[in-house]
């Protein structure tokens, strides 16, 4: 009996991450990405001129948004090599597992980028408290979902085309747009030391994107598979 | 997306005025075959006579744009279950190279949903005769060894319809044997073959059937028994060399 639906997504997912795991090439390529953005946006960055606590949203979801993409490239492109995706298409498990499975990959690999990058904004800007950054990883996990939905299913429609590596960022950017300014709005609240209440209605229009990104992508997906 | 349960009195494979386009480029231009449980079809045709494009088809990872293409009775591109009953040898690996050969079989027995996956795959190597490389990457693995891989890949749940695609390249004569081997038990088992091959003799050892196909059709077939490798072999030639 073929896996149901999500047994055949974590077996995807399993094999994904082990693949990442092995290589660990996408990894630290968005690790070193984001602490290289992070390092030149403190550089570049005129303490007299503007607050820390105006900037430090703004680097830490431009680096978030830049270092997955690097992660949600690889998720297909691991898969064109020796056109194993053939395999999984041909295999008996639903379109929809293959979606929600790859994302699932995408997403421990996001916050995994995140749990290197977040630290590090917090040490360069010092702003914010212990329990605001708390709040601030917590929205960073709300966000990924999102950018992760929505970055899988357009990695999946640029990996057969000769411009993936620049199609991808141009088709997926436009999208992430409604996940990070709630994003940057509430970890901005957060940051500058105002009650969690004055960022709730941002997380709840985060949680509603989540949730609309991930069930329209999944159900799209598998109509974007036909060659 | 849809999906039924196969039909087990139909022919195993069946396709009737077949036709398959890619914009404005013509694939298949109306295939017709049937193809029962124990028959091996081998098919023989030029660089780009669509022989890829009917496997794909039947695998079910392209829609046809006209015409019917069943599996069991079901019409494709089907659903799981159709799917389930199907097996592709492709002309590239479909394996993941970061992976060892077990887990890139391990992994296809999974999904299929094959009970006991891990002894299943590790049996699958062992037929194929790479058994002693399971634990190797498979990027450390030669062309030929990757190949018995990807076969065991392939066969590990027992199709009833295996649609290989030149499966003997890069095999040596002990792979080929391996290989040969394991189709002939496939059929013995009462699978349906569809075998692409530009090797005359051994496509014509494993048939029951054989066809010429240029220009997206079939432009011969006939039984395969009492065909000899070398008459046919200028006989394909002559066809082929007229078109």
């Amino acid at each position: 009996m073929p896996p149901d639906l999500v047994r055949a997504a974590l077996l995807i997912a399993r094999k994904d991450l082990a693949i990442e795991f092995r290589t660990r090439s996408a990894f630290f390529s968005a690790v070193v990405f984001s602490l290289l953005s992070v390092a030149i946006f403190y550089f570049t960055w005129d303490p007299t001129a503007i607050a820390s606590i105006d900037l430090a949203p703004g680097v830490l979801w431009v680096t978030f948004t830049f270092s997955g993409l690097l992660g949600l490239h690889r998720s297909f492109a691991v898969e064109a090599a020796e056109r194993a995706f053939d395999g999984l298409l041909g295999s008996p498990v639903q379109r929809e597992a293959i979606f929600l499975g790859k994302a699932l990959a995408n997403l421990v690999f996001v916050l995994a980028v995140q749990a290197v990058s977040i630290p590090a904004v917090a040490l360069l800007y010092n702003v914010g408290g212990g329990t605001a950054w708390v709040a601030v990883a917590a929205i960073a996990c709300l966000a990924a979902v999102g950018l992760v939905a929505v970055g899988t299913l357009f990695s999946g429609m640029a990996a057969n085309t000769r411009l993936a590596e620049l199609l991808l960022p141009l088709l997926a950017l436009p999208f992430f747009v409604p996940v990070v300014i709630p994003a940057a709005q509430a970890t901005a609240a957060l940051l500058a030391g105002r009650p969690l209440a004055d960022a709730i209605g941002w997380m709840k229009l985060l949680a509603a994107f989540d949730l609309v990104f991930l069930v329209a992508c999944t159900w799209i997906f598998p109509y974007t598979l036909e060659e | 997306m849809g999906d039924s349960t196969p039909d087990p009195a139909a022919p195993l494979v069946e396709a009737v005025g077949l036709r398959r386009s890619f914009g404005h480029r013509v694939a298949l231009a109306g295939v017709d075959v049937s193809l029962r449980g124990g028959e091996c079809l081998a098919l023989f045709g030029p660089n780009g006579a669509g022989k890829t494009t009917l496997l794909r088809v039947l695998a079910g990872l392209l829609t046809p744009t006209a015409g019917m293409a069943r599996v069991a009775g079901t019409a494709l591109p089907g659903g799981p279950a159709v799917r389930a009953l199907t097996g592709l040898i492709s002309h590239q690996s479909m394996l993941y190279p970061a992976l060892t050969a077990l887990e890139n079989v391990e992994f296809a027995a999974r999904l299929f949903g094959v009970d006991r996956a891990r002894d299943a795959a590790r049996a699958a190597l062992d037929r194929l005769g790479v058994g002693d490389r399971a634990d190797a990457p498979v990027r450390a693995l030669s062309r030929g060894l990757a190949q018995r891989v990807a076969i065991a890949r392939a066969v590990v749940h027992g199709p009833r319809v295996l649609l290989a695609d030149e499966p003997f390249t890069g095999l040596d004569a002990a792979g080929a044997t391996a290989l040969t081997r394991t189709l002939e038990g496939l059929v013995r088992q009462g699978a349906a073959l569809v075998v692409v091959t530009h090797n005359i003799g051994e496509g014509l050892a494993l048939a029951t059937h054989a066809a010429v196909m240029q220009g997206g059709r079939f432009t011969r077939m006939e039984a395969a028994a009492g065909l000899e490798p070398v008459t046919y072999a200028e006989r394909y030639r002559e066809l082929v060399g007229a078109a």
